[in-house]
């Protein structure tokens, strides 16, 4: 650039020659140039803004052009890692002692209508109509023709039903993800397993929850997500549950009983083999409940925990145990036997008359009525109260199902001297069959408390003594001989030394006043093998009749006896029991091959 | 010296901003192969759920004792029973294994009679 001198020296000159005031020039020179100068600067400063209001138009609009796109996107958390599993979503699997499956998860699909969107609805309802037989055609129709912009058609559908109305082809059938709890074993352990039905349900899915038994009992824990999907184990084994239901089925049929029970329970943990009540159901289509008469008459109704039955005779063991216990007697004393035995108003009288006097041993053997109501009366009301709490015949079973609670047992209002007597012998205090496995096993593992439970648990319990250790021996000594001599001489099972207690109860009237004379439950409660007790197995029918002789037995002998005898001989293969055969000749290894 | 400070902290700053641009994007790869596992395990899952609870279905104890009933003329099976159990003294030992021919007799004829095998 030129610069452009403040006193031009030909502009100087020539004023000066005329006279003139040179600084005008000078003057006049520098305010141009100052004004130029004011020019470019202000220029200068124009552009200046342009580009910072430029930049500030771009940082707002970039912060609200984000602003804008976050308000109207779906918020979504920023995710610098994957977490967790994917898998466990789904209600954890229920296993039996050995990890087989008893109940698990399959996916399967729902099926509804948004009839809105149908071309042919007619079309559409006729062909629903032939896949489901069961839909009603009319309904259909109206349903589809109607207001309605949203209907169920099934909850659940099979993959072939499922391609069958793909190929309907309408556009208004719709499928939505749908778990479907599975048992595969079907009836076998319906009671203990209970059953699943649908919760909240929507579109996409559906909450699975248990609606009874340990579906119920464990719906929290079967769902929680911080377990992994990982299968709840039970303490049951499915074989011997099979077997056991079978054996008990049979026995049920032969003995033409309404209904019947049995606990296969392991008596030092307290862990539950088999728990089998008949009638039963399939959980994968869990029956209604009863709205009209009596829920014990229900195949839903769980006579193992949930009855709770005048169980008989099988309750003398406790009376002479507590004896035993308290020194009053020892096996061989002497107990008056005499007949009837008159208190008050009652009479107890004996099934026959066994004599003047029995041994306490023989007392449980013949199962006299007398001679136990006798010892009660030496241990009276408060011990054998105290000593049946501690058994556990007080209070409802803890054993995890959730219709434990409704199985607490009845008890005497009052319970004076005659209740001791007649609870002695299983009369005026009602159990259920699981109460009963429960109170032999604290009796006969060597004398400790156990808690029934269904879960498989590796260790033992080690619950407060109930009775000493010498009179648990004593006391299996005795259910031994009244199966070697006594009661329950159907119930010697080759190989497995069972001790065990017959019990045979008449059924009271539903309506008060009195005993049925040809209704009874009948029990055999049993241990194997006495020398060494591994197992309890209680068997319990009610209201059998054995009609093979010229008049109908219905004493627990003849029914729960060979039927208990049977299952033993089924059951203890399975669990590993190996029998005890007497050999004459020395085991010795003799070189067989050559 | 001030210039060349400045020239390599500027430097520095443009690798970090290509690192990490990099490293974001690796690990958005990584997130993305970690979700189409996720699926992968999870439908997996849910075929051996389905393979499990069919193999539970198969075997379920009523199928499997009207099976043992059909095929009782060829397999004979029984429940279990006491009498399964066998003693250690009923079990034949092993049997030796045949020693390694040594001197090998040439055969060259058919069987020499009825009922006698040919050494």
């Amino acid at each position: 650039m030129i610069r452009t001198p403040l006193r031009p020296l030909a502009r100087i000159l020539k004023a000066r020659e005329r006279g003139e005031d040179t600084h005008a020039i000078e003057a006049e020179n520098l305010r141009l140039r100052h004004e130029a100068m004011r020019d470019t600067s202000r220029l200068r400063a124009e552009g200046r803004l342009l580009v910072l209001g430029a930049m500030f138009a771009i940082a707002f609009g970039t912060i609200g052009m984000r602003m804008g796109a976050l308000a109207g996107s779906t918020p979504q958390e920023p995710q610098a890692a994957v977490r967790g599993n994917p898998i466990i979503g789904q209600r954890a699997d229920i296993t039996d002692r050995n990890g087989r499956i008893l109940a698990t998860n399959l996916q399967t699909y729902s099926l509804y209508a948004h009839p809105q969107d149908m071309v042919d609805p007619v079309y559409a309802a006729d062909e629903l109509v032939k896949i489901f037989p069961e839909l009603k055609l009319d309904k259909l129709l109206a349903d589809f023709s109607g207001a309605r912009k949203f209907l169920w058609i099934r909850r659940q559908i099979s993959p072939e039903q499922m391609q069958a109305v793909h190929d309907i082809g309408s556009t208004g059938l719709l499928f939505g993800p749908r778990e479907m709890r599975l048992y595969p074993n079907g009836a076998i352990a319906a009671h203990i397993l209970g059953g699943a039905s649908y919760g909240r349900e929507g579109v996409a899915s559906a909450e699975v929850i248990g609606v009874a038994g340990v579906e119920r009992e464990f719906d929290e824990l079967l769902r929680d997500p911080a377990r992994e999907g990982e299968p709840l184990a039970l303490s049951i084994d499915l074989t011997v549950q099979a077997a056991a239901e079978e054996v008990l089925a049979g026995g049920m049929s032969i003995m033409n009983a309404k209904g019947a029970a049995s606990v296969l329970m392991d008596l030092h943990s307290g862990e539950i083999i088999s728990m089998v009540s008949l009638p039963d159901f399939d959980p994968n289509n869990r029956p209604h409940v009863l709205t009209t008469g009596d829920q014990s008459d229900s195949p839903l109704f769980n006579r193992a925990v949930q009855g709770v039955y005048e169980l008989g005779s099988v309750f003398k063991i406790f009376a002479v145990a507590q004896a035993l216990e308290l020194g009053l007697i020892n096996p061989d004393t002497m107990i008056d036997t005499k007949g009837p035995l008159q208190w008050g108003r009652f009479k107890i009288r004996d099934f026959r008359n066994y004599g003047a006097q029995l041994s306490a041993m023989d007392v449980i053997v013949k199962s006299s009525n007398i001679g136990t109501a006798r010892i009660a009366m030496e241990i009276g009301a408060e011990r054998q109260q105290d000593f049946l709490t501690s058994l556990g015949f007080t209070k409802a079973t803890p054993v995890e199902l959730s219709e434990a609670p409704s199985g607490a047992p009845l008890l005497p209002r009052n319970w004076s001297e005659i209740s001791t007597m007649t609870i002695s012998y299983g009369h005026g205090l009602s159990s259920s069959p699981l109460h009963l496995a429960t109170g032999y096993a604290s009796l006969l593992n060597g004398g400790t408390r156990v808690e029934p439970t269904l879960i498989r648990r590796a260790t033992l319990q080690n619950g407060p003594r109930v009775v000493s250790e010498a009179v648990s021996t004593q006391a299996r000594d005795m259910l031994r001989q009244v199966v070697v001599r006594g009661t329950a001489s159907f119930g010697e099972v080759a190989g497995y030394e069972v001790g065990g207690k017959t019990g045979t109860a008449d059924k009271p009237k539903e309506n008060g006043g009195g005993y049925y004379d040809d209704k009874v439950i009948t029990t055999f409660a049993s241990v194997f093998p006495a020398n060494d007790p591994k197992y309890i197995l209680i068997v319990t029918f009610d209201e059998p009749s054995e009609n093979s002789g010229a008049e109908p037995r219905r004493t627990a002998g003849w029914t729960a006896v060979p039927v208990a005898a049977e299952m033993i001989r089924r059951t203890a293969p399975l669990l590993g029991l190996r029998p005890q055969v007497d050999t004459s000749e020395p085991i010795g290894v003799t070189l067989t091959s050559n | 010296m001030r210039t060349v400070l400045y020239l390599m902290a500027a430097l520095v700053v443009m690798g970090l901003a290509f690192w990490s641009y990099q490293e974001n994007y690796k690990t958005r790869d990584a997130l993305g192969e970690v979700r189409s596992l996720h699926a992968q395990i999870g439908a997996n899952h849910e075929r051996l759920r389905m393979l499990r609870a069919e193999w539970a279905y198969l075997n379920r104890p009523d199928r499997l004792s009207d099976l043992a009933e059909l095929n009782f003329d060829r397999l004979g099976l029984l429940p279990l029973m006491p009498d399964a159990f066998g003693r250690v003294d009923q079990i034949i030992y092993p049997l030796p294994d045949i020693l390694p021919i040594i001197i090998p007799i040439e055969v060259n004829s058919a069987p020499v009679a009825r009922g006698e095998d040919a050494l």
